[in-house]
Formats: structure tokens, C-alpha cells, sequence
């Protein structure tokens, strides 16, 4: 299955905050369970675009105010949700911030 | 009921999580495998009684079910593989450890319905309808919400075990470790629901059926052995834990004659092969001083005050702490189980009903009867349930009549 892991900031990171995605990127490519990802710019840099009767809005800033932000994202191809969750929790950003791992659309 | 209607009853407890689990590892649909078996059960209750019992009723259940699974499939014209596997599947009639390499179907039934991806409710309601067979309307009659809701909260239940991916599998090596207490959990919840004072003791007999299931399929794991345990040992007391209008007795008013003492014998054995000194451990072990003391004076109290110490220590609670302060305040006297409920109080998150309760208790047993019946009267005007507040009720006008 194809999972969409959104890497995301969390308010109450873990005390061990070491950081080796580096690590993470290198190994979970070369087993071909990393499909794509990459790292997001800035929330201030985020544009929002709605059309409404036809008519184009265009704001600045991401869709909605939180404090967890969508800081990167990860393509995974893994057998089911057990072997993401195993995938997912040894990315540093589980114990710094928080990864929702959400499978794509399947019919 | 007839002896053929008691066959199907008996085989369809044993039959149904074994059919239900082998037609979900073949076709992956979860409804499919449950209607399947519940058409092998109807099926029974026409032709036992008119037929006879047949040889292997279990084996009669999941070859009827298959059957009924083909028939379903091939009109919805499935795969060729799925209906040869199906085709292949033959009752397996073995009780035991599953053989080396074999998983056995019902232990990934159970590991899929207590995953930590679906939601905690959803979990408990899962594994009684699909592992334990408990139809739809009872499972919503005892968790309180309307049949139609618990039917929405199982469809999507399962729908998310098909798109988020969760394996019908049983977790090997660090992972089963890691995931055994999720499950444990579930049925400790179910135990509870069938044990409250309002509950449904259908439900412990479940949940005890669960554990030992779990046992002889996970054979070796102490915290398994020692739920089991704790499940027998609470469940020994329940008929004599209500009186003949139904209202709760406490433990010190039971009349001890009347629990189940084989039980207790079987979860005696069972924890004494017990090391260590988990969670579940711990509260069979306090249960079993209970079960073996001749009554409340004799009590091991400063045994199971340790225990609580050890419970505590492992991860507080304000249940365990307030339990706590009722076993010192045996152990060690009132005014000991007293000082300990002042520093409960100070730390906060107390149920304040209960605490009142245990308050009423130790008061009472420093001797001062007026102020504990009036703790007992706040107490019941607290008490969450009809037969609780009754039973406080009647304790508070023992100690001193309301004029």
C-alpha cells in the first residue's frame, strides 16, 4: 500500500530530540519503502487559493491556523499499516514532532 | 431449551470465531465472514433438532459457513483463487498451542480487532461482535448507545481496517510483545463492562473465555495467565454479590460459601506459576487474598496494601490510590488509611463519591457512627448507579438510623 506521511511540528516534543533523517532517508530508499519527500519552506511563505462563484481568492498563509504545521512529507510503499508504523517511528520527527501517516485514495 | 438447541449454542461459541476468522484470512471481508456464520448457526437451529447432532458439529458449522461463502462469492463472481482456497479450507478441529509456523486464524481475529489504529470503543465492539459472536443490539444495549449507531460505529470500524491498511495478522517478536497489552487491555474493558454493578455478566464470561483462548494460543505469557486469573477470582464472587432483591453486597457482607470455589481453585493454580510483577499480576494477587481469607478480620491486608503500593508505583491511578488507602486503613489501622486519603485529596483527580465512600468507611471504623453515616448519606447522594447508592444507603442508616 501507498501512504502519504505527513512530518509535522508538535508543541510537546520528546526530551530525546537527536536528529538523523539523514540516517532514516538513506536506509528506507536503498529497502524501497520511500517512495518521494521532501522538506516544506516556511508557513509564512504558504499561498491559499479557493475559487467561489467563479470568482478566484487568493490569501496569503496556510488553510487553516494550528500550531502543528505540515513541515515535509514522505511517500512510503510498505505491505500494510504495521510495516509504515515501523517505518514512521524511527524518523526523528515521531519524537520531535508528530507523523500522520494516511493511506492514498484506493477505490 | 432442547439438547440439539444446547449442541448448537455450545458448538456455535466454540465454532464461530474460528469460522468467522478463516473466512476473513481467505476473502478479507469482514460482513461476508460474519453473515456466513450466522447463516451456519440458523442453519443448525432447523436441522439439529429435526436431524440429529452430527459427529463433529463444529466441523457441520464451518463446512455449512464455506459452503454458504462460495455460494455468495461465485454469484458475485469473485476470483477463481479465492473460491479454490475457500474450497480447500477444512475444519480443523485442534485445541492447543498453534503449531510451530501454524498460526491459528483466531488469534489473528483478535489481534486485528484490537489494533491501536482503530479507536478505543471501536476496538471492544469489534472483538464482541466479530471474535465473540454478540449480536449487534446487545453489544449497544450495554455500551449505552442505539443499535443503529453501534451498526455505524462496526461498518466503519471495519471500512478502516480495509483502507488504512491494518494486517490481519498476529505481530511477531518485539512487535507481539509491544502490542499483547493493547489486547490484554480490550478484554480487561470488556471484563469490567460485564463485572459493573449495572453491567452485563454475559460479558465476563466473554472476556474469561477470551483469556483462556489467549492462553492455550499464546501459551507462556505471564501477564495472560494472570488476567485469566484475576477474571476467575472477580467473577467467583458473583453470586453472592447481590442479595435476593438484587442489591450489591459488599465483600465484607458476603456470604463466602457461595463463590464459585472451583474458580478460585483454577485461578489459584494458574498464578502461582506466575513470576513477576505486572499489572494484572498484582490485582490477581490482591483478588486472591480475598478469595482465600475466611473472612474480612483475617484478611492478608498488609499483603495486599504492598500490592497497592506496587500498583501505584507501576502507574497511579486515582482507583488504585484510593484502594490503597482502604487496605492501610486494615493494615495499619483507620487513622493510617486516613492520612494516607488527606494526601490523595491534596493531590487532586479523585472520584469524589468513591473517596467519600472510603472516607465513611475508616471513619466508621474509629468508631464515630454519626459522622460516617452522614459521610455514607453524601456518599450515596454521589454514587453513580441506583444499587450503589442503595446499598450506601443502608449502610448509613446501620450506623445511625436517619431519625
Amino acid at each position: 500500500m501507498r501512504y502519504m506521511m505527513f512530518v509535522c511540528t508538535d508543541p510537546e516534543p520528546d526530551a530525546d530530540t537527536t536528529d538523523d533523517a539523514e540516517a532514516w532517508v538513506r536506509t528506507n530508499d536503498a529497502a524501497a519503502r520511500r517512495v518521494d519527500g521532501d522538506r516544506l519552506g516556511p508557513v509564512s511563505a504558504a499561498t491559499t487559493v479557493r475559487v467561489r462563484g467563479g470568482e478566484l481568492l487568493v490569501t496569503d498563509g496556510p488553510f487553516a491556523e494550528t500550531k502543528e504545521l505540515i513541515v515535509g512529507y514522505d511517500v512510503l510503499e510498505c505491505a500494510d499499516l504495521d510495516e509504515a508504523i515501523e517505518v514512521a517511528r524511527a524518523h526523528p520527527m515521531a519524537r520531535i514532532g508528530r507523523l500522520e501517516l494516511r493511506p492514498f485514495w484506493s477505490p | 431449551m432442547t439438547p440439539a438447541h444446547d449442541a448448537v449454542a455450545t458448538a456455535g461459541a466454540d465454532a464461530h470465531p474460528r469460522i468467522v476468522a478463516a473466512l476473513i484470512r481467505i476473502t478479507g471481508d469482514w460482513t461476508l465472514a460474519e453473515d456466513c456464520a450466522q447463516d451456519a448457526l440458523s442453519a443448525a437451529l432447523l436441522r439439529w433438532p429435526r436431524d440429529g447432532v452430527p459427529a463433529n458439529p463444529g466441523g457441520w458449522l464451518m463446512t455449512t459457513a464455506r459452503n454458504r461463502a462460495v455460494d455468495v462469492l461465485r454469484r458475485a463472481a469473485v476470483e477463481r483463487r479465492t473460491l479454490h482456497e475457500l474450497a480447500a479450507l477444512v475444519p480443523d478441529h485442534t485445541d492447543g498451542p498453534a503449531q510451530e509456523g501454524i498460526v491459528d486464524d483466531r488469534l489473528r481475529l483478535v489481534f486485528t480487532c484490537c489494533h491501536p489504529a482503530l479507536a478505543p470503543e471501536a476496538r471492544v465492539a469489534l472483538t464482541l461482535r466479530t471474535v465473540c459472536g454478540v449480536p449487534t443490539a446487545d453489544i449497544a444495549r450495554v455500551l449505552l448507545v442505539t443499535e443503529s449507531a453501534m451498526t455505524r460505529r462496526l461498518t466503519r470500524a471495519k471500512t478502516r481496517i480495509a483502507q488504512a491498511g491494518i494486517p490481519y495478522r498476529v505481530p511477531e517478536g518485539a512487535a507481539l510483545q509491544e502490542r499483547l497489552p493493547g489486547v490484554l487491555a480490550v478484554l480487561y474493558v470488556l471484563f469490567t463492562t460485564g463485572y459493573d454493578t449495572d453491567g452485563e455478566p454475559a460479558f465476563a464470561e466473554e472476556a474469561i473465555r477470551l483469556a483462556r483462548l489467549l492462553g492455550s494460543l499464546l501459551p507462556g505469557r505471564a501477564e495472560v495467565v494472570a488476567l485469566l486469573a484475576l477474571f476467575l477470582l472477580q467473577h467467583s464472587r458473583r453470586a453472592a454479590r447481590r442479595d435476593a432483591d438484587g442489591a450489591l453486597v459488599p465483600l465484607d457482607r458476603q456470604d463466602r460459601t457461595r463463590w464459585d470455589h472451583a474458580a478460585i481453585d483454577e485461578a489459584l493454580a494458574a498464578l502461582a506459576t506466575v513470576e513477576g510483577d505486572g499489572p494484572y499480576a498484582l490485582q490477581a494477587r490482591i483478588a486472591a487474598r480475598h478469595a482465600t481469607a475466611a473472612d474480612v478480620a483475617t484478611t492478608d491486608w498488609a499483603g495486599i496494601a504492598h500490592c497497592y503500593d506496587a500498583l501505584a508505583a507501576l502507574g497511579p491511578s486515582p482507583v488504585v490510590e484510593l484502594n490503597r488507602a482502604v487496605a492501610h486503613g486494615y493494615a495499619h489501622g483507620p487513622d493510617a488509611g486516613l492520612a494516607l486519603l488527606t494526601q490523595l485529596r491534596a493531590a487532586g483527580g479523585l472520584d469524589e463519591g468513591v473517596a467519600t465512600t472510603v472516607e465513611a468507611d475508616l471513619v466508621a471504623r474509629q468508631g464515630r457512627a454519626a459522622e460516617a453515616a452522614a459521610l455514607f448519606r453524601r456518599a450515596a447522594g454521589l454514587a453513580r448507579t441506583a444499587s450503589e447508592r442503595q446499598a450506601l444507603l443502608v449502610r448509613a442508616d446501620a450506623l445511625h438510623p436517619d431519625r
